[in-house]
């Protein structure tokens, strides 16, 4: 089987990953997360014509109604209109909507409306950042219990690189970050994580089969040994990812970009991130294996 | 020798996987579309469902079975899903107002099944379509209440014991009494503090004015606030029931809001008037021309907001105290309904009455209502709420003679009004005013477009997912697959057991545990190619292959299923959906791909001379 120089390359991949890293902190800084209702709070109707109107003329048709800063765009298919107001929800909202637009003649069935108060969107945002420092946190003792602190302070690197680039690429292409999305990302943490947990078992296995000190040759076998394992377990999980991104439906597409995304950063952050960071951190042999005691038997007469 | 279990142990894989199969088979049968028949006075019976039947024959309306499905309900199953909604109107027209029609999705699982206690998943909003509310309880209307409430005990208290106060205030979680002189409030604070133990007493002195400041400790706002929310989660649970919402669900969620979900509604207006609505009554007599201005409040009529009456401050009892309530119609053909009150509400009712024979009682109709607003403060955009409370007269009549337990109202513009206040009354008013920070509404349409999608993306992806193990690992490929369709079955299972609700982002958690479910599998298999390759015989390369696997799969899952769980506390709705299944997913494909693969390897060839791996 061909053995790959996952280590001797692991410059680059830094170069790669330190790029990406910051690529995803400025768009998320400069153009921030496109915030789904369940986040801002506010109003969206979803609406169905029974002919493809023109976004235009509804938006003129909400101007003229009285609505003030709303957004018409279409969601799905062409007949599909979702209008976003940032106006206060009133009693039936949903059904001003519709006799506002269909006062032109079009016929429009009410799909769903939906309204958040700001102040829930407010507390879902602090409470989904701090379920994602919890998971993370956990994790992290987890790994450092099972393994060792320098395996645990890496593995959380990297679950951040991966968080980071899906959040920055949501950022970047402004798609709407949901609730759905956000749980998309807590798999993510949990299937990256998965990834890294499988290298580092092989990593810790050679490390105490093998006698040699050359550690990044240890973790190329290890790397290359669970390589087939990692694509394997991607591919499948890839194929159902797609699976539900062309056939689930509007409502979860976002949610699958997330996991196509954050399995993708996954696979390559475990392989490269994860294990490479090992050597800057300089695991040791002894990091693994526990010292004996050998004082104890000196002090013997 | 190698590779072979032992009889329980295959004996006991068998059980789960039948276990399984028993308690997702109910998923299979389809839900009949049906209409709900339920009343509250008991009167409905084969007779009332004979003449439902015959009218829905009479409109070729196909029912597939009539059947009362408790004392007072009755469950009408249709053939066709289009049929559903001209069958409510039909029914509702042919019954009167005493019974309450709705639609419904029935189950149909066969009766052995359901003896096994055996019951689909339920559908969430987003698959089956409906009202999503959620309510935030005003927790300081909440203790401004209960202080008004105390206020006006008080003031009956002091003057039985002919204690003479000067005013009562109410400032933010504090009472002040005021008295003329220091005896009379010594003799006050004596006197209350036998009574109200949840407040802390403060003397206080102005000048010459004696004050008595009463603060509620912070348990006792504590208790009132909990208390608050409890009530009005009891109350909205009536309400809802008075719909006639098959299924609801009324749920505290944190420490002050409230979920509300409603399946199947689409009228969201009268959902939202029934459940939302704050009206609640009150009875107090008119105040004598000689009271002090202290202990009057001067009110508007309903009717013509120009004619005003002064009422005393006390009351005499509210809305509370109402056991039951209808709507009916007095001799001139005038809306009215008709009151039951409880015992304490009787004989308080009977005290007040009989002592005041000629004088006027006011039936005083409140409603609360919050009016958002958004100001600017600071440069952003905040919003604020404006509680208000209209209080107005509805009916002033002469007492002609002590009034006990049954009593009507009149002065209502409408049998609609009419009907809803003793709608209201039935069920209860609401401790605290709520107001709605979060409305989704789901139609019927999206909620089908959604399983359809949801189960064909499930299907295809678990097809990929067969094909991939098939090509890559050949014969084990069909033992992967094998053990998939297991995980399949039990995650169903567990989540019909759990009475789990299936949500969209569910179904994507049961694809992607799809996809993830043959990791197990994976790690395995290629384990025992690698030992295959360092040319290690058959059977020890699957027993090395299993045994080596074990702590990484355990590793793995273990630390994702902790993410699963974070993901479980901190998600609402559809997102706990997919973190329940995400979590039971973990659990039974640890349980397929290591325990039930193993056995089919070991039941097809372990133990026997295999030279060659189909790997």
């Amino acid at each position: 089987m061909r053995q790959f120089d996952f280590m001797g390359k692991r410059r680059i991949a830094f170069i790669v990953s330190i790029v990406l890293t910051i690529v995803s902190i400025a768009a998320l800084a400069l153009l921030h997360l496109n915030l789904g209702l369940d986040f801002t709070g506010g109003t969206v109707v979803e609406l169905h014509y029974a002919t493809v109107p023109s976004l235009d003329e509804i938006r003129a048709l909400l101007a003229n109604s009285g609505f003030e800063n709303f957004s018409v765009q279409t969601f799905g298919a062409a007949d599909e209109i979702l209008v976003r107001l940032q106006q206060t929800f009133s009693n039936d909202v949903g059904s001003q909507v519709v006799s506002a637009l269909s006062s032109s003649g079009a016929q429009i069935d009410l799909v769903r409306a939906e309204f958040v108060g700001a102040q829930v969107g407010d507390q879902l945002r602090d409470q989904s950042g701090l379920g994602m420092l919890v998971a993370l946190a956990g994790v992290a003792v987890y790994v450092a219990f099972r393994f060792q602190y320098k395996f645990a302070l890496c593995a959380i690197i990297s679950l951040g690189h991966d968080v980071l680039i899906v959040l920055g690429l949501f950022a970047l292409f402004q798609w709407e970050f949901d609730l759905t999305v956000l749980a998309g990302i807590m798999a993510v943490i949990g299937y990256s994580l998965n990834d890294t947990i499988i290298v580092y078992d092989r990593i810790r296995e050679n490390i105490r089969l093998s006698r040699s000190d050359n550690l990044a040759q240890i973790f190329n076998e290890a790397i290359n040994q669970t390589l087939s394992r990692t694509l394997a377990t991607s591919g499948t999980t890839l194929l159902v990812l797609f699976a539900l991104f062309f056939l689930g439906g509007d409502m979860i597409h976002n949610f699958a970009i997330s996991l196509i995304l954050g399995i993708v950063a996954g696979t390559f952050s475990s392989v490269y991130v994860a294990a490479a960071l090992l050597i800057v951190f300089k695991l040791e042999r002894q990091d693994l294996i526990p010292v004996k005691k050998e004082e104890v038997e000196e002090e013997l007469p | 020798m190698l590779n072979r279990y032992p009889l329980w142990k295959y004996l006991l894989i068998l059980i789960v996987c039948v276990v399984g199969v028993i308690y997702a088979l109910p998923n299979l049968y389809p839900q009949d579309p049906a209409v709900q028949i339920s009343t509250t006075n008991g009167s409905l019976g084969d007779q009332q469902l004979d003449r439902v039947t015959r009218a829905l024959a009479e409109d070729d309306i196909q029912v597939k079975s009539a059947a009362m499905t408790g004392n007072n309900t009755a469950l009408i199953r249709l053939v066709d899903a289009e049929q559903q909604l001209p069958a409510r109107d039909v029914v509702d027209e042919i019954l009167d107002d005493d019974y309450t029609v709705a639609l419904n999705l029935a189950d149909s699982t066969p009766s052995w099944l359901t003896s096994l206690s055996a019951a689909p998943m339920k559908l969430g909003l987003d698959l089956r379509g409906g009202v999503h509310f959620l309510l935030e309880v005003d927790m300081d209307a909440a203790v401004e209440q209960r202080l008004e409430a105390t206020a006006s005990a008080i003031r009956a208290d002091l003057r039985d014991e002919r204690i003479r106060y000067r005013s009562t205030d109410i400032d933010d979680n504090a009472l002040h009494l005021e008295f003329a002189n220091s005896e009379d409030r010594d003799a006050a604070r004596e006197q209350i503090s036998q009574t109200f133990n949840e407040f802390q007493l403060e003397n206080r002195e102005e000048g010459r004015r004696a004050f008595l400041d009463m603060t509620l400790t912070e348990q006792s706002i504590q208790d009132i606030q909990d208390y608050a929310v409890q009530q009005n989660l009891t109350t909205i649970r009536n309400r809802v029931n008075e719909l006639g919402v098959s299924e609801p669900l009324v749920q505290r969620q944190g420490p002050s809001r409230i979920v509300v979900e409603l399946p199947g509604v689409q009228d969201t207006a009268e959902a939202k008037r029934i459940v939302g609505a704050t009206a609640n009554l009150e009875f107090r007599l008119e105040a004598r021309p000689d009271t002090p201005d202290a202990e009057t409040e001067t009110f508007p009529f309903r009717n013509s907001p120009q004619r005003t009456a002064t009422l005393s401050r006390d009351v005499i009892i509210t809305g509370d105290r109402v056991s039951s309530a209808s709507q009916g119609f007095d001799q001139n053909g005038r809306p009215q309904v008709n009151i039951n009150l409880d015992g304490t509400g009787g004989s308080l009712m009977n005290q007040a009455t009989r002592t005041n024979i000629g004088r006027n009682m006011a039936v005083l109709y409140i409603d609360h209502s919050t009016e958002m607003r958004t100001v600017t403060q600071d440069g952003q955009q905040v919003q604020e709420r404006i509680p208000t409370t209209s209080r107005s007269i509805i009916s002033l009549a002469t007492v002609q003679s002590a009034l006990s337990n049954r009593f009507r109202i009149t002065g209502l513009d409408s049998p609609t009004e009419a009907s809803e206040l003793a709608l209201l009354l039935r069920s209860g008013s609401l401790a605290a005013p709520i107001y709605f920070v979060q409305e989704r509404t789901i139609g019927p349409s999206l909620g089908a477009q959604n399983i359809e999608r949801g189960i064909f993306s499930v299907i295809v992806g678990g097809l990929l997912v067969v094909a991939f193990m098939l090509i890559r690992y050949k014969a084990f490929g069909v033992i992967a697959n094998a053990a998939l369709a297991v995980n399949l079955v039990l995650l169903i299972a567990a989540m019909s057991l759990l009475g789990a609700t299936l949500t969209l982002p569910g179904i994507a958690g049961i694809v992607l545990t799809l996809g993830m479910a043959v990791d197990a599998n994976v790690l395995i298999y290629e384990r025992i190619r690698e030992e295959l390759r360092r040319k290690t015989p058959a059977q020890q390369a699957i027993h090395a292959g299993y045994g080596r696997a074990f702590t990484s799969i355990v590793d793995a899952n273990l630390t994702t299923l902790l993410v699963a769980v974070v993901l479980f506390s901190i998600g609402t709705g559809p997102v706990k959906g997919f973190a329940v299944t995400l979590s039971l997913g973990i659990l039974t494909s640890m349980f397929t791909g290591i325990l039930v693969s193993r056995a089919l390897v070991n039941l097809s060839i372990g133990g026997k001379p295999v030279k060659k791996l189909w790997i």
